[in-house]
């Protein structure tokens, strides 16, 4: 019978590690990697073509207009709106389920509304992805980048300009 | 140059029982739609010599092939992009042997996603690029990611849960019509749909296709042998597969026009290469792994315009009877979900007249893959 209830003990540790396994990291790859180190800093840089100036995400290893391997990463406000929004719920990989129902946006950037980034939007830079209540989300409403670590990886999250 | 117009003809079809679990392993289920498809076809296994099949299969030719003794093959290939394929593998072989690369071609889907995992729950092979850019915030399932489009097409068009109702409620319709769909007994209401639980906000339950066990097939060969053949052929007179500039599959978030997906790049193509227009469809298959895609198809392949497709399904547009009769034999809603595969054989079923669900007359009939990935589609014809 202990060893029963022993069993039982490890399997309820192990639900509770898997409840507080860690939200997903970017897996960096070469075309992205600068847009990580770059949100490292606290900054947002998008790609652009060092020839004809043409921004392009997600990133790629050339511009698909001018052809140019060229690039340069540009810094963005960090101001942007709403574009879409969803509220996903259960069944999630257990570290989302943990923190659901919360939302996911889609945010066109002010200074390049046709560059678009997903994110979450949150009461605060290192708030969960359920701290703004999913009836207080619009489209269209305008955010700020802030940033927040993520398994020691910096990725942007959002708050609404007037909170 | 001749072209695939009405050169093949879809001769034989089979499949599997459809459930959340079935015992036999995919590579069984798939030998059995296989071999009943040929025996619909009254064609013997030796003679198939083309084979086309999805990427995303347990299921490859080798095994196939020495399993359920088929020839010689000169022909096979794959299509990528899950449910975006299904046409495609028909369209493949039709090419094949329109052009003498194959005579006898089977394409199948043979799927255990009733019992099997999640696709989604593999971290492994799904954080890659462009995942990096989406999963770490929590857009983990394809429910998300249509979701996402489906919030902004709302927002852009006044539609509204009760059209992404109208889709899953003729779906369902049809179902209770079809003594082999998994929702054959379960009638769906208003209130049903309403009050369902969320799966990713604004998409719900029955938003949602089904999960399935389940394998179909289908028989091609040319449109002459079709004639000596035992059923009654149904012609693919036009194929088209779609993946527009700058799409990015089902996260298609960063281009100037995110709601234009694929369907509209296959639909060109696919109507460029037929004598009848959208106008001239009696019946439609099109894919519905969740319901807004059905508003989103009938925008691409041009039967209603632009933002014009939630409108569409006012009035019973969709059901028998109505402007569009879609998916009758119930589709991923309510039928099964094997990747689209069913859709195909239910455009056989109604251009033969024996669907369950039959369009009085029917000689028409579009059949779609999956939008929101790199698509295709078929115009079929009596």
């Amino acid at each position: 019978m202990a060893e029963i209830a022993e069993m039982a003990e490890v399997a309820e540790a192990a639900e509770t590690a898997e409840v507080n396994e860690s939200l997903l990291s970017p897996v960096l790859d070469d075309d992205g990697a600068p847009f990580w180190q770059y949100a490292a800093r606290g900054e947002l840089r998008v790609q652009a073509c060092a020839d004809c100036g043409g921004l392009r995400f997600p990133p790629r290893p050339c511009c698909p207009h001018c052809h140019s391997f060229a690039d340069e990463w540009r810094r963005m406000s960090g101001r942007g709106r709403i574009w879409s929004y969803v509220v996903p719920h259960p069944p999630l990989l257990p570290a989302y389920a943990a923190q659901a129902p919360y939302n996911a946006i889609v945010v066109e950037l002010a200074d390049a509304p046709h560059i678009r980034l997903v994110g979450n939007l949150v009461s605060g830079p290192d708030e969960p992805l359920d701290s703004v209540p999913p009836e207080r989300i619009r489209i269209g409403a305008r955010v700020q980048a802030v940033f927040t670590e993520l398994n020691g990886v910096t990725v942007p999250r959002w708050v609404l300009e007037r909170a | 140059m001749p072209g695939i117009k009405d050169a093949t003809a879809v001769v034989g079809i089979g499949q599997t029982p459809f459930a959340k679990q079935l015992p036999e392993s995919e590579k069984a289920l798939a030998c059995r739609a296989i071999l009943t498809a040929l025996d619909d076809a009254g064609i013997a296994p030796a003679e198939v010599d083309g084979l086309a099949s999805y990427t995303m299969e347990e299921t490859d030719e080798v095994e196939v092939a020495k399993a359920v003794g088929l020839g010689d093959l000169t022909f096979f290939s794959k299509v990528g992009y899950g449910g975006g394929g299904s046409c495609a593998t028909v369209a493949h072989l039709a090419a094949a042997v329109a052009t003498g690369q194959a005579t006898v071609g089977v394409a199948w889907r043979s799927r255990k996603r009733g019992s099997g995992p999640r696709p989604w729950k593999n971290t492994a092979v799904q954080l890659p690029t462009p995942a990096q850019w989406t999963r770490p915030f929590g857009l983990l399932r394809p429910a998300d990611e249509i979701g996402m489009l489906a919030r902004r097409y709302m927002h852009e068009y006044g539609a509204t849960r009760d059209h992404l109702f109208n889709v899953a409620l003729a779906c369902r319709n049809r179902a209770n019509q079809n003594p082999a769909a998994m929702m054959y007994e379960r009638p769906l209401t208003r209130e049903m749909y309403m009050t369902s639980r969320w799966i990713s906000e604004p998409l719900c339950l029955f938003d949602n296709c089904l999960e399935t066990d389940g394998a179909l097939a289908c028989v091609i060969v040319s449109a002459e042998r079709a004639r000596d053949c035992r059923q009654r052929p149904v012609y693919v007179h036009s194929a088209a597969q779609g993946l527009p500039a700058q799409h990015h599959g089902m996260v298609n978030y960063w281009n100037d026009d995110p709601l234009t997906g694929p369907a509209w790049t296959a639909a060109r193509h696919l109507w460029k290469h037929a004598d009848f227009t959208p106008e001239d469809v009696d019946v439609a298959q099109i894919y519905d792994a969740f319901t807004p895609l059905i508003p989103l198809s009938l925008e691409g392949y041009g039967f209603c315009g632009r933002g014009e497709g939630a409108a569409f399904t006012e009035g019973g547009a969709l059901e028998i009877g109505g402007r569009l009769p879609v998916n009758t034999g119930g589709g991923g809603l309510s039928e099964a979900y094997v990747h689209g595969f069913n859709l195909i054989n239910e455009g056989v079923k109604q251009l033969r007249g024996t669907s369950t669900a039959q369009v009085p007359g029917a000689a028409t009939c579009l059949v779609t893959a999956g939008e929101g990935v790199p698509t295709s589609a078929l115009l079929l014809r009596s």
